[in-house]
């Protein structure tokens, strides 16, 4: 597909088909609406499924289904509908599904939710925030990849701004290398044989009575750490010299990312850590990025959430500041005044001023 | 040392007629293991069995795939020799769906209890009902939360003790039963629905049917079709094992009448105002 001019949501859809999804499921909220629409009008020409679930409940229940027999599934919602669905997310990321989930966010106040795990018991959920169209188009796509490569659920953060701005993107299948094969997934195929399956959070195994829920929940752990150490992406630029070093993610980093610029051009020692990953945190990079700096700035728009992980990184080497805050418009959509490069300009400079006294 | 003069001795100076035969041999091929670890009494094996058998008897066992919810019965999982998905209490009917959209030529069935499908998660098994869905759900009902010790459910039939009716269910406090049977017969989706049971011989071949025909309805692709399953729970009945099946008989079946609601698309019984209100009364 050469270059197109299409919304985000759009966009997100189009990856999501070239990275073989072949089932969605949803049920409309704003800002998330858009991409159940651009699902249901592309993915039955491709042999996929698109349902218009009756709940967020049902939509993540079709979707875990879908997912545990092997196809590449995906569902969504807004935070609010996300919450909905914590419950089967954590069963989910026990019963060791690749599932892929997007969360269009209204601004950035579900940091927490989605880093956290959300749900009851010991989990996180992968958790991709890509700053743009053009980003997504590669993280959507990485997100299946990753989702079956750890069979691990993988959410990607998109937000009211992503979803609805529109951007010229090439949509070409992205190849992230191979991947194991899905014998665990059930195809109806193994019954009667005495091997057959069951994909299932609580670690019964057949032919085998009861359970070791501590054994079971171990070994989930295991493979949670070794996500932790592998998979943190983040972009750093310009902090090897920076005074001012700012940490922010999603959409809110592009403007971050233009104040930095135009600081750095009038000579201003500032630098931006944008994690792609929210987790695994990218901590060992950001401590790094940090070494020489004065101050840690971290723009996020919620009343602070971001910046625990930015502080658990840091470990009180280097003062860390918010230049974030609460913002948004009158629906409570996330599109605040915050999301202005003077106005982050401004904030930026005032720690500038705070660091040099 | 008792006095062993009263028990039976078996001759054995010639051979036995026939060969001595372990019961084993009688379970189903689709049952990995014999011994359950359900309470003695419990009607739910029963209806595993007629489930597997279904399954074998129709040549789908290699392309069968069930969503299993949350219960006693969910012990049972590691027995089924069945390619299965575990849910969450109340979510199988959605995951079924999923599963069915992407693997349409395999037969597709839920395995819930009251508690979970009634309770939890009616909204899924209406909604999968009302589209339609070809996959076939099954209910094993015994009217009480059996796992957690037997608690009031939303089949809990009126004047039925439970932990937490324990005066009995009493209409103007706890609310009517739902019967689902019913219920889901009414939606246009839906195929086929019956209600069977396992307090006798009889009405477990009767039972066996209904999961036939409920199958076969699936296999031909004629929407959604459902099987409830009345099963003893003495345990939470709080009543003598060996009493389990005519309780059943004489206080849940009356109220959960037994028999085919709708096959074929059509309901078999036409007047469904008075069954849907559940207002009968249980006889005892």
């Amino acid at each position: 597909m050469s270059r197109r001019l299409m919304e985000g949501s759009e966009a997100i859809a189009h990856a999501a088909i070239a990275a073989k999804c072949r089932f969605f499921s949803g049920y409309p909220m704003t800002p998330f609406t858009e991409l159940l629409e651009s699902f249901s009008k592309h993915l039955p020409a491709q042999n996929g499924v698109c349902i218009n679930a009756e709940s967020e409940i049902e939509a993540i229940g079709m979707a875990w289904g879908a997912a545990a027999t092997g196809a590449r599934a995906a569902t969504g919602s807004t935070g609010q509908g996300l919450a909905l669905m914590q419950e089967s997310l954590s069963e989910i990321s026990r019963a060791s599904v690749p599932l892929v989930i997007f969360n269009m966010a209204r601004g950035q106040a579900d940091y927490y939710q989605a880093t956290r795990g959300g749900g009851h018991g010991d989990y996180r959920l992968m958790v991709l925030a890509p700053v743009d169209a053009k980003e997504a188009v590669e993280l959507t796509q990485l997100a299946f990849h990753l989702a079956d490569q750890w069979r691990h659920p993988v959410l990607v953060y998109g937000d009211y701004l992503l979803a609805h701005t529109s951007q010229a993107v090439e949509i070409t299948p992205l190849r992230f290398g191979e991947l194991p094969d899905k014998d665990w997934a059930v195809d109806g195929s193994l019954g009667g044989t005495g091997r057959s399956r069951n994909v299932n959070s609580i670690g019964m195994r057949k032919g085998e009575k009861g359970i070791d829920p501590e054994a079971f929940w171990a070994e989930l752990q295991e493979k949670t750490e070794r996500i932790a150490a592998t998979e943190a992406r983040f972009e750093a630029e310009g902090c090897e010299d920076a005074e001012i070093v700012i940490v922010a993610f999603g959409t809110l980093a592009r403007f971050a990312r233009y104040v930095v610029r135009e600081l750095r051009a009038e000579g201003g020692r500032v630098g931006l850590f944008r994690p792609i990953t929210l987790w695994p945190f990218p901590s060992e990079a950001l401590a790094a990025a940090t070494t020489g700096t004065r101050r840690v700035a971290v723009l996020e728009q919620n009343a602070g959430q971001m910046i625990d992980d930015v502080r658990l990184s840091i470990l009180g080497r280097v003062p860390v500041v918010s230049i974030g805050g609460i913002s948004t418009d009158a629906a409570g959509f996330g599109i605040g005044p915050l999301l202005d490069a003077n106005v982050i300009r401004g904030r930026v400079e005032g720690v500038l001023k705070e660091a040099a006294v | 040392m008792s006095d062993q003069s009263d028990l039976p001795v078996l001759e054995t100076t010639n051979p036995p007629s026939q060969p001595a035969r372990q019961t084993g041999e009688f379970h189903p091929g689709l049952q990995l293991t014999t011994d359950h670890d359900l309470c003695a009494g419990c009607g739910e094996p029963i209806a595993l069995r007629i489930l597997l058998e279904c399954i074998e008897e129709l040549g789908l066992a290699e392309r069968s795939i069930g969503v299993i919810g949350i219960g006693c019965y969910t012990a049972l999982t590691s027995m089924i020799d069945v390619d299965l998905i575990q849910a969450l209490h109340g979510r199988a009917p959605s995951v079924a769906t999923g599963a069915k959209r992407m693997q349409p030529n395999n037969l597709l069935f839920t395995l819930q209890g009251d508690g979970d499908m009634v309770n939890e998660g009616l909204q899924e098994v209406l909604h999968t009902a009302a589209r339609g869905e070809r996959v076939t759900c099954i209910l094993l009902n015994n009217g009480v939360f059996g796992e957690t010790g037997g608690h009031m459910t939303a089949t809990t039939v009126l004047g039925q003790r439970t932990k937490n009716t324990i005066e009995g269910r009493d209409a103007d406090y706890h609310g009517h039963p739902i019967l689902i049977t019913d219920l889901i017969a009414q939606l246009g989706g839906t195929g086929f629905a019956a209600r069977g049971s396992v307090h006798d011989a009889a009405a477990i071949g009767r039972t066996r049917r209904y999961v036939m025909r409920a199958f076969e309805n699936q296999m031909r692709g004629d929407g959604f079709s459902f099987v409830e399953i009345l099963t003893m729970c003495p345990t939470g009945w709080f009543i003598p094992t060996a009493e389990g099946p005519d309780y059943l008989n004489d206080v849940m079946a009356p109220v959960h009448r037994l028999g085919e609601v709708k096959a074929g698309g059509i309901l078999v019984d036409a007047d469904p105002s008075e069954v849907l209100l559940g207002r009968a009364e249980s006889t005892s």
